[in-house]
């Protein structure tokens, strides 16, 4: 390009700059703009037409003047004006003007248009060349609109020159990145794909930056460029080094071009077997070439080197096809881990991050654990650190857990406030992933707590008690170890919220222990309760009352805690109203009403790991993601996880991972059942949030009554008027159901009249109490019907609902769920007891099979939890076949009772099951299975 | 309670930096260089908040003062205090420049050990500031022990603004009442708001400790008086005026103001400003400005100014200068004026008219072509108003100095020894007409 002679230099400008350079103060430079505005309008205005020269002058000086931050809304004609000159620096400042100072102005858009179109049809390349530079300074919609049909012609056009094709593939880059839908694909597209043939390498590396963005849209139009990027790419490894000439760098033959068509290549899957070998060869190349002695000490040599070897290895990483290249990378990588240059070792620890998810090269990766862990250590930047932990969390697996784990902990204690929080999850999410021996997993958890406890989240200390209560065989040694932990002087609050939880729900394991007494266990929360905040007294309150059951023998002291008046008249409404229920709740209720109420927690249904949403949340989507999904595959088998078995409530549909632990985190709903001492309301309350999760259920009665069989509440019945739901116990022979009536309108019912209508040989006794006649808008009613089951039956009562609403009578009828399973009393036995009495009962009625086809997706675990859910004991290890479900227990009606065995025998190839019953009687047999059919 | 105050040059570097608590870090000088004095659009507000501290800065031409602070202080207490630093400089080393602060810094440490301790504002009386604060320097020998402990208890004393033993020849008073009025009036001559603040000045040069009584024709006390005589009312009621609120120096007995309404103090040696007050109502405007703005198509203005004195022939208004800005895509100006001279200035975007003396019940007029240039933006000219400054010698809110007499019981002269001088100058506050 021409450069600007000396005597073209404008001295007025020169001045201009120093004045405004030399100005005092902010007053000053603006007093001095103001009056060369002023000067430059005055020129700009008068009746001589200004010759190029002060023209160009003035622009300059206008856009000295917009660059130091002052509006300019004149001399865009001139501007334009100068577009048309024919010197080249008058051009080039019209240029440089219009793409600075060019807004959506309709008039002038036009001239500049036809300005830019004239320089595009010049056959001038400097002039071409700045029209192009100017369309993609710009790079507006305007801009694209207008000449986004044009330049792909000059770009593909044999006559342009070489510089003028770098700036028109840049130029067309850029409008396709703006606004992609204005750039046409056409027959061109096929001839730029041969651009990357062209001699002239500066050409192929603007079509490789193209081609890679057009490509990463439309894959298949570029398809072709896949064996020229190898060819070319094969060609400029294996030049030497002098072959290129000026695209030589530092000794690297083309490093940015390289790097372009490698990531080019990423853009498709591996190429066929003939390409293949050939791109195969070129890595190994790139592979072997980072292992030879540097060219040059510079910086630059290495810089360029490594660049290729990155963008290859990620090419590599991303083909995941060649198991010896993937090695050969991680090896290449391990070699770096200990180089002296941070920048590699962070590049080199995060593509090991990728390369351990693939199947070929985990455990590759596996063998550089030492060096990560060191690298975790004695590493400075906290950026490298941070990329050793994820590094660290992508190789973990089963046969490593232990001591990566033990690793993270022990870092975490020196480790950067900044990357506590995610090392803690991580550390939380391997724990559970891997643990193979649940006390080991308490440990874990707890040290984490103790460490950083304020970095543990709330999602980890939940994930805790889930474990700890769905799994019984650690829930001894948990309340052990947290009481053991407890006793610290300085304890975090985390630690407390979880030691109070596992006390109150299995304190009685470890109360035989004089050290660990009912007394001492409550002294020690107790010591702990007014350091913590008003969520964790809260808690710390329900345990009390778990305590009040666990161990009567504390009743009096805890009754003394809660009626204290830092209690019963604290501030906080919550503690206030938990401290007042309580304390009534231990006076009034009985052993075995507060044994009800206060029982052990169900297990909690398994649902995604809520700390693994919380990192995935905290990382962004996009890295952490794949990895989990790779993680999540070969875990599978690992994570056997505690059975699911329906809550009390219907928890199992709890749709939000954020409803935790029935919403323990939000402060409200207590953890325990609810007090009866304000039973009515409460009941209701805690039904409705049950109902609300439930509210999808459809509403087909039939459907709902099969829910029913293996649950006991939830919503039986809804439409726009009316919704039903029930909340039913049973024990032995008797059964106690809550019917619920809530209105949905915000109109009266009246004559709300409930019957029930037994079959004539249902056999069930059934009594039920009168409701009120009138139902208000948005009330809620209840009524209570007790059951007593005199011998077995096959239907079920309907309950008939007639009332009036706004005139018209309605009339709904439901069956209620009153099934004969409900009556089951589970009983565990050995294997040896469960095939004799099978034997006994080998009378052909009292035997009755169904073979049928599943009608859900066969799922161990939830198969598990509807036998269970059934009333049946599930009796583990007593089929010889691991598969078969086995279970047993005793249907209690007033008369007799009678023994039932049963047997279910999945076939997942031909998803059919067979279930086999065999009870004393054989109406009771032909009934159950035909409930039980029903559930799978 | 301030924590510390800077002073800064138009560039933004430090010139003074005095800390008072620790709570202020270094990072703080900073904090206001950035975000203040280098801030990419004006800074408005007097008061910045960074970082939860508080800067309070007032600008004398291009010193910054600054003051920090992260407690929650009174804001009008502080602005009160760096008005009377600029003006304890002023009486120090006068003009404040970045020159004068550069060749007084050790004074100014001074100073600022003596005005502020630990934060809180302490004695900033000129008069009793120089008694130990000399710009020479302390010599330990001239002082005597006597003279020390007269400073002590001076300084300590109730009456901290004035020492005992002052001696005159003649005892001089010299009394001046300094307005400012501010005015803005729409096109069609009807007043938007207008108010005057004014300032009484006072230099004293009186012997012993004398006990002193102003008076002047605040509307309440003329009322009260004239209760008596109800014809007294009528004449006097007409030139009495309504303060809406001022402020007084703190040698006035306020007590006494509360209870009669009168003004007695004993005054500090030399100049102080013995009141502030604000008044709103009866204002006289000494100008009246009519504009006339004609656009002729896209690329012409014409522009028509006359200003009209309005006040007694006799008095002779000063320093007359009459602001009209111009569009800021003007590119050439004719101006045709019968008095004074008119210039267009671009650097300011404006046509400076300027009159030396004009008498009072007089016109004048100028008129301007201004040459626009078509620009393609679409914003309308704002039209800024027309704004003037002047210089009266009288006071436009109608204030009289009725009397001030001086008693000092212990010294043999009267009130009628004293020579006292009265001097009414009006300026222009921000006086602008809408065109």
């Amino acid at each position: 390009m021409p450069a600007v002679s000396k005597g073209d230099g404008m001295r007025g400008l020169a001045v201009f700059i120093s004045d405004i350079r030399n100005c005092k103060s902010k007053e000053a430079e603006i007093k001095r703009i103001n009056k060369e505005l002023a000067n430059i309008r005055s020129k700009f205005k008068g009746d001589k037409a200004l010759d190029g020269y002060s023209k160009k002058k003035y622009v300059c000086k206008l856009l000295f003047i917009f660059l130091l931050g002052h509006d300019i809304d004149f001399g865009h004609m001139e501007a334009v004006n100068l577009l048309s000159s024919n010197r080249y620096t008058e051009k080039q400042i019209g240029y440089l003007f219009i793409s600075v100072l060019v807004n959506s102005n309709s008039e002038l858009i036009r001239l500049i248009n036809n300005a830019i179109k004239n320089d595009l049809a010049s056959r001038n390349p400097t002039f071409m060349g700045l029209a192009l530079h100017c369309i993609a300074n710009v790079g507006s919609r305007e801009m694209a609109e207008a000449f986004a049909g044009e330049i792909p012609k000059i770009l593909v056009a044999g006559d342009t020159m070489d510089s003028v094709k770098q700036s028109a593939a840049l130029c067309l880059l850029r409008l396709y990145r703006t606004s992609p839908d204005l750039v046409p694909m056409g027959d061109w597209t096929s001839r730029v794909v041969h651009l990357l043939n062209d001699q002239h390498l500066g050409v192929v590396t603007a079509a490789t930056s193209l081609i890679t963005t057009l490509a990463q849209k439309n894959p298949e139009e570029f398809k072709t460029s896949v064996s020229l990027a190898v060819s070319r790419l094969s060609r400029i490894v294996t030049s030497a080094s002098t072959d290129l000439q000026d695209y030589t760098y530092y000794f690297v033959p083309a490093p940015w071009l390289s790097v372009k068509l490698l990531r080019l290549l990423q853009c498709y899957p591996p190429p066929d077997p003939a390409v293949r070998g050939r791109l195969t060869e070129c890595l190994e190349t790139i592979l072997n070439k980072a292992q030879e002695p540097p060219k040059s000490k510079k910086v630059q040599h290495s810089n360029a080197k490594n660049a290729v070897l990155f963008e290859a290895i990620s090419l590599i990483i991303h083909h995941d096809s060649e198991p010896n290249l993937l090695v050969r990378a991680c090896n290449q990588l391990g070699q770096f881990l200990q180089h002296r240059e941070t920048n590699l070792r962070y590049l080199a620890l995060e593509s090991m991050c990728t390369l351990a998810s693939s199947e070929f090269s985990h455990e590759a990766v596996k063998t550089h654990i030492e060096t990560v862990i060191n690298a975790l250590k004695t590493e400075r930047d906290v950026s490298v650190r941070q990329r050793a932990v994820d590094l660290l969390y992508a190789m973990c697996d089963r046969s490593n857990a232990q001591q990566i784990v033990a690793e993270m902990l022990s870092y975490l204690e020196t480790a950067d406030y900044s990357i506590r929080e995610e090392i803690v999850l991580k550390v939380a999410i391997l724990a559970e992933k891997y643990a193979v021996d649940y006390t080991w997993y308490v440990d874990t958890i707890l040290n984490l707590i103790r460490i950083a406890g304020d970095y543990v989240s709330e999602e980890v200390w939940y994930r805790v008690i889930q474990i700890v209560i769905n799994r019984d065989d650690v829930q001894g040694y948990a309340a052990k170890t947290v009481f053991e932990a407890l006793q610290a002087p300085a304890c975090h609050e985390n630690l407390v919220k979880v030691g109070g939880y596992i006390l109150g729900e299995f304190g009685n394991l470890i109360a035989g222990d004089p050290r660990s007494s009912p007394l001492i266990q409550f002294n020690l929360l107790h010591s702990k309760f007014h350091l913590c905040s008003v969520p964790t007294r809260a808690l710390l309150l329900s345990t009390y009352i778990k305590f009040v059951n666990l161990f009567p023998e504390v009743k009096a002291t805890i009754q003394d805690v809660l009626r204290s008046d830092s209690q019963l008249k604290n501030a906080d409404v919550e503690l206030q109203q938990r401290a007042v229920e309580y304390l009534r709740l231990s006076t009034v209720a009985s052993t075995d009403i507060l044994a009800t109420v206060l029982e052990e927690m169900p297990p909690f249904p398994e649902r995604e790991s809520s700390i693994l949403a919380k990192l995935k949340k905290k990382k962004g989507p996009s890295t952490v993601t794949d990895l989990e999904e790779t993680k999540r595959e070969r875990s599978v088998d690992v994570n056997g996880g505690p059975e699911p078995a329906p809550a009390s409530t219907s928890a199992a549909s709890t749709p939000s991972p954020s409803a935790d632990l029935l919403g323990l985190g939000a402060a409200p709903p207590a953890p325990t059942g609810p007090p009866p001492a304000s039973s009515g309301g409460l009941l209701v309350d805690v039904f409705s949030d049950s109902a609300s999760a439930a509210a999808p259920l459809a509403p087909g009665s039939e459907d709902n009554f099969a829910r029913f069989v293996c649950k006991n509440n939830g919503v039986l019945f809804e439409n726009q008027l009316l919704q039903i739901g029930l909340k039913s116990e049973f024990r032995q022979n008797l059964g106690r159901m809550f019917i619920f009536y809530g209105n949905k309108t915000s109109t009266q019912f009246l004559n709300f009249t409930p019957t029930l209508i037994c079959a004539d040989d249902l056999q069930a006794n059934i009594l039920t109490k009168p409701v009120d006649p009138t139902v208000d808008g948005g009330a809620q009613v209840q009524q209570v019907v007790n059951i007593e089951c005199v011998s077995d039956f096959t239907e079920a009562p309907v309950l008939n609902i007639q009332f009036r609403y706004g005139g018209t009578f309605q009339n709904v009828s439901v069956k209620l769920p009153i099934t004969l399973n409900k009556f089951f009393q589970p009983t565990e036995m050995a294997s040896q007891d469960f095939f004799q009495r099978w034997k006994q009962l080998s009378n052909p009625q009292q035997e009755v099979q169904n073979i049928f086809k599943a009608k859900h997706p066969m799922d161990t675990e939830i198969t598990k939890a509807k036998i269970i859910g059934f009333g049946s004991a599930l009796l583990e290890e007593v089929d010889p076949n691991p598969a078969n479900f086995v279970g047993a227990g005793i249907i209690h009606t007033k008369t007799t009772q009678i023994g039932c065995l049963l047997r279910l025998e999945p076939n997942l190839q031909a998803q059919m099951y067979r279930l086999t019953l065999r009870t004393s009687k054989d109406t009771v047999s032909q009934r159950l299975c035909e409930l039980l059919s029903e559930q799978f | 309670m301030i924590g510390g105050l800077f002073i800064y040059n138009h560039k933004g570097e430090v010139l003074i930096s005095r800390v008072y608590r620790d709570d202020i870090g270094r990072n703080a000088v900073d904090a206001f260089r950035v975000n203040v004095i280098h801030a990419r659009q004006q800074v408005r507000s007097p008061v910045t908040n960074i970082a939860r501290t508080s800067f309070f800065h007032v600008k004398r031409s291009n010193i910054w003062l600054a003051a920090v602070t992260k407690q929650n202080v009174n804001a009008a207490m502080v602005f009160e205090f760096l008005y009377k630093m600029c003006d304890v400089m002023a009486a120090y080393f006068g003009k404040i420049s970045e020159e004068n602060i550069k060749n007084n810094f050790v004074l100014i440490y001074e100073l600022l050990d003596e005005i502020l301790d630990f934060g809180y504002p302490q004695n900033s009386e000129t008069g009793a500031l120089k008694t130990f604060i000399t710009q020479q320097g302390i010599k330990s020998q001239v002082l005597t022990k006597e003279e020390q402990s007269q400073i002590t208890s001076q300084v300590t004393g109730q009456i901290g603004w004035r020492r005992e033993g002052i001696k005159y020849r003649r005892n001089e008073l010299f009394l001046d009442v300094l307005e400012s009025v501010n005015l803005l009036m729409s096109p069609q001559g009807q007043v938007l708001s207008a108010h005057v603040s004014g300032r009484v000045v006072m230099k004293s040069y009186l012997s012993g400790m004398p006990e002193c009584k102003f008076g002047m024709n605040d509307k309440i006390v003329i009322e009260k008086q004239g209760k008596g005589t109800a014809d007294e009312t009528g004449k006097s009621g007409k030139q009495s005026i309504a303060i809406d609120d001022c402020t007084f120096h703190q040698c006035v007995r306020l007590s006494k103001f509360d209870s009669e309404r009168s003004i007695s103090f004993i005054p500090p040696d030399g100049e102080f400003e013995l009141m502030r007050y604000r008044t709103t109502k009866d204002i006289i405007l000494p100008f009246r400005v009519i504009p006339l703005v004609r656009e002729v198509g896209r690329t012409k203005l014409e522009v028509k100014v006359v200003i009209k004195s309005n006040f007694k022939p006799s008095l002779l208004a000063q320093k007359i200068e009459v602001r009209i800005p111009t569009p800021l895509n003007t590119s050439g100006v004719q101006v045709i004026c019968m008095k004074g001279k008119a210039k267009y200035k671009a650097s300011e975007n404006a046509i400076v008219w300027k009159i030396k003396r004009m008498a009072g019940m007089k016109e004048s007029q100028i008129s301007a072509e201004i040459e626009l240039l078509p620009t393609n933006d679409k914003k309308k000219w704002a039209r800024p108003p027309i704004s003037m400054n002047f210089e009266v010698p009288f006071a436009p809110s109608g204030l009289k100095v009725r009397y001030l007499k001086v008693f000092e019981p212990k010294l043999n002269y009267s009130d009628h020894d004293v020579i006292k001088w009265v001097r009414y100058i009006g300026r222009s506050g921000i006086y602008e007409t809408r065109c």
